[in-house]
């Protein structure tokens, strides 16, 4: 037998997390395919391709609880690093369209040719190949991060300052990618795709696909994010979290500790963005929007910071209860959205994985609870 | 007795002299308005005929009458809007609504509502009557009573001088006392000796090109562009080109100032917005997210008090900044007192409260006002533009928002400075435990403060409002912007905030002509990104051991 | 040929560029028995001088307490010392060969300076053994961070060390819920993780009860010798129980120094200091 994962032993939360998706990366592309669509359990296309998004948002929100709720930087514009990915993808889905657009050019996609372009821009170039694409997913968002941060964390610039200074890095992003000149398909982004990979994104086993993959990732990025944070990094990053000063005192280089894993973050957001676009069908400019960004922080408070799995629950509530609301009652969403922002920071500061954690469910789990756990636990 | 008598028959003789007298002088002046309002009616008798040299003895006539009337008669005759009714021949003016027409009686400016197209009928003009029509309107605007009439005729003429109208112009400068007039008036005169062609005197033509130097008129620079294509006299060409480019560089140097201009007046706006802020984080340390609505609160008091006093716009305007003070302030210390009081100490935790509020605020005056953007008046005084000289105009409100907020900045630093508030103020923003101790009581400092720069964001708010367009994303778009204000300046900085404002309004003005309006504000949050690696304390660090 | 040279004059092979340099701070050199230099250091903040032309030298092995009435410069040294603050003018070295001044923090703390600040500062939300660990000598790259693993060499010297400072059985407590005296041994413990040779130490009995207190001073005392300790301290009691050597700051310059008796015979050090701090503090 295989043992047991070490780092799940004492991860409860996560070990509930991953078995669940196991079973949802299983049987809803099984229900969907094989169940007949009057049946009961029939599962929809639209609801697969919905659960789906809020798998690539669960993945974009543990990717701001690593740098929020281990390292203590407030990042507003982790909604970048998203959109980025999602751009690189949908690069790659416009090429894929080939003749089959509007305009039926070879080489130019619809939105250039209504433009006038007279040639592929050298950013496009390359995007045709999958591999080519998936590689752009992780470097232009890591790098972007990278050189973000190599010049705010070496200059020492922290708290408030600096979360300003990420929301100006998105928004900036996004005025940039609102003009047609840049070759980004302006206000209207990329869309109308049509194959990924020569399976056709109309298909349900395309979908299914899509949704798999979709679970196989915010897994991965699981699994690896709770590696590096029980690694001896991840303690120091809760330590640079605490006392800054008395990281740098005791010889680490926290702006390096701090580049690295804010890095790393911005691959994985990346990477959700990346799955999200197939399966909404369309990237533009508005994900770049301070709002959009700010909200991944929200479903991080309301699942609980610094526990990871919290930022899965968080961002699946809060997105299931806007397309709900959204539709049912839109004035209400975003009184709503406000009204959680306060009551959350005043009234519930661990979030739903710190009523999780209190409560009496977790207690047989406790038997099991080595040193690590009692880090962990003290983390939040 | 008898002298007594002599003396009043004398008397009433002269009284009865001069009564005649003035009745003969009246009458006299009677007589001779019947003849011009006889004129003015001949005239337009005659613009109803159909044939085109009555119609133009008509123009001449108008002209002739001095009725103050004539001018709207002939251009509205020039610009195809003078009709007549079919059924009594009533001259009118006519402008298109819809299918039909919208018509006012000519003699009398009464509003006869809307008439259908049929029961009109156009006075029709041709080629003749319409440069005749031009000719006579010119003159008439350079005799007109107001200086700034007869400017903009002498200048409306640049473009379409001819030998008649050149001797119009010399008649006039005799007997022209306006500077500004007399001067146009030569550099018309001056560019009609250009024009003259090879029959004029080639040494003339230069003494006049000298007249021409430094003259900022477009038509002027049109003139010396053409003369360097056509012109064959080298001394001709070399002076034109000296001229042409002394001019150019004056352009230039008032387009600098222009651009200078509109930056400080984003820069001001900037300030307005970011000063508030400034005050609340240098404080109390927190980063109110909900700023930007706060200045939207303020706005949208502007538009109510418009509402409620349609009639007196400006006053309402005036009125607005206490109350929009009043409103925005209020609404701040109650964010204080429910919201952030409870969240000293997390930063963090306070953005994201305060971002929560401003969805909140949004989404109010989204459900109150209906999400549309509603516009606010710009009061008379306020409107218009201040022209320097033909290539520099300042827009009035910018002129008026940029006085207002050195106003405003000049006594929040007296307030901070001199008010016992103020020093309260000051003492905790640099030692909260020390003033604490010193009986300052930090609590109610901390609100005051936080409805002090609410009440600041809300006076911005009414700003705005003469400037763009209020609606629910008012705040948004100035937010950012704020921040990087104060981000710049240093915080808890007044000094800093202005300067910082300043120079991030004028240095974005600058660039944008380079690079277009989106990539110069690219630009500057990537010149500010680099700028806090040298100086992460911003402009103006606070000083001491604890900046540290 | 010609090539080849301008190549070698860009890359030349007994050189590398400063990135491939390993991040190793140059060794200790001590032949001449002083660890630490400071010469004509002075500092300003906004126009109050902290520092002002201040000379002070450190033996090896030596323990030195440094007093002086509040706002004297004490903790301005330790962030000059530290890399925290750059002097405005003036030299450290650290030993014969490593010049403080151009290090930041991380790299003046692995060159063998630790510090303890003068509110204890440990990690609060780490166990105590967590603590210690992330403390512990060693290669503090990011990556091999990541990849660290506890080797028993290493267990051990965090046993021994929680030895020390008796902390033995709060291992696996959590900082945070230590008292404000075992919350300084257990920064005194960090730093003896980073098996520093120079120990910096500001107000480490602060809030300590006596016995507390009287264990500290015989752990310092102790560490001595193999090691150099300063001690900056308020508490004149404790002073006199360890000290050898006093040098006594005032207004950013050493008024005295010597033996405690020498100094406390001192005219002038007794008008500014030692005539106020005879009261309780």
């Amino acid at each position: 037998m295989i043992s047991y994962p070490k780092i799940l032993q004492t991860d409860l939360g996560g070990s509930l997390l991953l078995g669940i998706l196991m079973i949802a990366g299983l049987l809803v592309p099984l229900l969907n395919l094989t169940v007949n669509d009057t049946h009961l359990l029939h599962v929809s296309t639209y609801t697969m391709a919905l659960l789906g998004k809020y798998l690539c948002y669960a993945l974009l929100a543990i990717a701001v609880d690593l740098v929020w709720g281990y390292l203590g930087i407030l990042s507003l514009g982790h909604g970048a690093f998203f959109t980025l990915g999602g751009y690189a993808m949908g690069m790659y889905l416009m090429r894929q369209i080939g003749t089959r657009g509007v305009y039926g050019h070879p080489l130019l996609p619809d939105f250039m040719v209504f433009l006038n372009w007279p040639e592929l821009p050298w950013f496009w170039n390359g995007f045709n190949w999958f591999w080519f694409a998936m590689l752009m997913v992780i470097v232009v968002p890591g790098l972007l991060a990278y050189v973000f941060g190599w010049f705010a964390f070496r200059s020492r610039v922290t708290g408030v300052y600096l979360s300003i200074m990420t929301q100006a890095l998105t928004y900036a992003l996004m005025l940039a990618f609102f003009r047609n000149e840049m070759g980004f398909g302006g206000n209207n982004g990329l869309t109308d795709f049509k194959d990924i990979l020569g399976f056709s994104l109309q298909s349900d086993e395309t979908r299914a696909g899509l949704f798999v993959a979709s679970v196989i990732a915010l897994a991965g990025g699981y699994v690896s994010s709770r590696w590096v944070m029980n690694s001896r990094l991840g303690k120091l990053c809760t330590a640079i979290r605490d006392e800054e000063d008395r990281a740098r005192f005791i010889g680490y280089r926290v702006e390096d500790a701090k580049l690295w894993v804010f890095t790393f973050s911005a691959v994985l957001a990346g990477i959700a963005g990346a799955l999200y676009v197939p399966q909404v069908g369309i990237i533009n400019p508005t994900e770049f929007a301070p709002l959009a960004s700010i909200e991944i922080v929200i479903w991080v408070a309301v699942g609980g910071r610094a526990t990871l799995y919290g930022a899965v629950i968080g961002a699946m509530i809060i997105n299931y209860a806007k397309s709900y609301l959204t539709a049912a009652l839109p004035d209400v969403w975003l009184f709503g959205l406000g009204a959680l922002f306060i009551l959350v920071t005043l009234f519930l500061p661990h979030g739903v994985a710190g009523l999780f954690r209190q409560g009496s469910f977790a207690f047989w789990w406790k038997k099991k609870e080595t040193l690590t756990v009692v880090a962990e636990r003290a983390n939040l | 007795m008898v002298a007594f008598s002599y003396k009043l028959k004398k008397w009433i003789l002269y009284t009865v002299v001069a009564i005649i007298g003035l009745s003969f002088g009246s009458l006299d002046r009677c007589l001779a308005e019947t003849t011009q309002i006889g004129v003015f009616n001949e005239a337009l008798v005659l613009l109803l005929e159909k044939n085109f040299s009555k119609k133009s003895v008509a123009i001449e006539k108008l002209a002739e009458s001095g009725d103050a009337r004539s001018e709207r008669i002939l251009e509205a005759l020039l610009s195809g809007d003078l009709f007549y009714l079919k059924k009594n021949k009533t001259l009118v003016y006519a402008h298109r609504e819809g299918s039909a027409y919208a018509i006012r009686e000519v003699l009398t400016d009464e509003d006869l509502g809307i008439e259908k197209k049929r029961k009109l009928k156009k006075i029709a003009i041709n080629n003749n009557l319409r440069a005749q029509l031009k000719d006579v309107l010119a003159r008439m605007g350079l005799t007109h009573a107001d200086a700034g009439i007869r400017l903009a005729a002498v200048n409306k003429m640049l473009d379409t001088l001819t030998p008649e109208i050149d001797e119009l112009l010399t008649d006039r400068l005799e007997t022209e006392t306006d500077p500004d007039v007399k001067e146009a008036l030569m550099t018309a005169l001056s560019i009609a000796v250009l024009r003259g062609g090879p029959e004029t005197n080639t040494s003339d033509r230069l003494d006049v090109l000298q007249q021409l130097t430094g003259n900022l008129q477009p038509a002027v620079r049109n003139e010396l562009t053409q003369l360097m294509e056509k012109e064959t006299d080298a001394d001709l060409r070399k002076a034109a080109s000296a001229i042409l480019d002394g001019i150019e560089m004056r352009i230039a140097i008032f387009e600098f100032f222009e651009t200078l201009f509109f930056g400080l007046s984003l820069g001001s706006v900037l300030v307005l917005a970011a000063i508030g802020l400034a005050i609340t984080f240098g404080v109390i340390g927190v980063i109110n997210m909900a700023h930007g609505e706060l200045i939207m609160l303020g706005a949208y008091t502007t538009y109510v008090f418009q509402q409620m006093m349609p009639d007196a716009i400006g006053m309402a305007l005036l009125l607005s900044i206490p109350a929009a003070f009043a409103v925005s302030g209020l609404a701040g210390i109650l964010i204080e007192r429910t919201i952030i009081r409870f969240l000293y100490g997390r930063p963090l935790e306070t953005l994201l409260a305060t971002f929560g509020l401003s969805l909140i605020l949004q989404q109010a005056v989204r459900s109150i006002f209906s999400p549309l953007n509603r516009s606010v008046t710009t009061p008379d005084w306020m409107s218009g533009a201040i022209q320097l000289n033909p290539v520099l105009s300042l827009t009035t409100n910018r002129v008026v928002i940029l006085i207002f907020s050195f106003l405003v900045f000049a006594g929040l630093s007296l307030l901070l400075k001199k008010s016992s508030i103020g020093l309260q103020v000051r003492a905790v923003s640099q030692n909260r435990p020390m003033a604490r101790a010193m009986g300052v009581r930090a609590a109610r400092v901390d609100a005051l403060t936080f409805g002090l720069g609410s009440g600041i964001a809300g006076i911005a708010g009414v700003a705005l409002s003469q400037l763009t367009n209020v609606g629910p994303n008012l705040g948004q778009a100035y937010i950012v912007d704020s921040f990087m204000v104060v981000v710049f300046g240093g915080v808890g900085n007044l000094w800093g905030t202005l300067i910082g404002g300043l120079s991030l309004g004028v240095t974005n003005k600058f660039l944008e002509p380079w690079t277009g309006a989106v990539l110069a504000k690219i630009l500057i949050l990537v010149i500010i990104i680099l700028f806090i690696q040298k100086r992460p304390q911003g402009l103006f660090p606070q000083k001491g051991r604890a900046a540290g | 040929m010609n090539t080849l040279e301008n190549i070698r004059s860009f890359w030349p092979r007994d050189q590398v560029f400063d990135f491939l340099i390993p991040d190793m701070p140059p060794d200790l050199d001590l032949t001449h028995g002083v660890i630490l230099y400071l010469e004509g250091i002075s500092v300003s903040f906004g126009g109050f001088k902290a520092v002002d032309d201040l000379n002070l030298y450190i033996q090896n092995g030596e323990l030195r307490c440094i007093i002086g009435p509040n706002g004297a410069g004490k903790t301005t040294i330790m962030d000059i010392i530290t890399g925290k603050t750059s002097p405005d003018t003036g030299s450290a070295w650290f030993g014969q060969r490593i010049n403080l001044l151009k290090m930041n923090e991380p790299e003046i703390a692995r060159s063998g300076i630790g510090r303890k600040f003068q509110k204890p500062t440990v990690f609060e939300n780490h166990t105590v053994h967590d603590n210690l660990e992330l403390a512990m000598v060693g290669n503090k790259q990011v990556w091999s961070t990541l990849t660290a693993k506890l080797n028993s060499v290493q267990q051990g010297n965090i046993e021994a060390v929680l030895e020390t400072i008796g902390l033995k059985e709060k291992i696996t407590a959590r900082a945070g819920s230590l008292s404000h005296g075992q919350k300084q041994w257990l920064e005194i413990g960090m730093l003896l993780m980073q098996n520093p040779k120079l120990l910096l130490v500001d107000e480490p009995v602060a809030g300590m009860t006596q016995q507390e207190t009287e264990r500290t001073a015989e752990l310092l005392t102790d560490l001595a010798g193999t090691r150099s300790v300063v001690v900056v301290e308020h508490d004149m009691e404790f002073v006199r129980s360890i000290a050898q050597e006093v040098t006594v700051l005032h207004q950013g310059r050493v008024l005295a120094e010597g033996r405690m008796d020498e100094v406390q015979n001192n005219q002038e050090v007794i008008e500014v200091y030692l005539g106020e701090e005879n009261a309780p503090h």
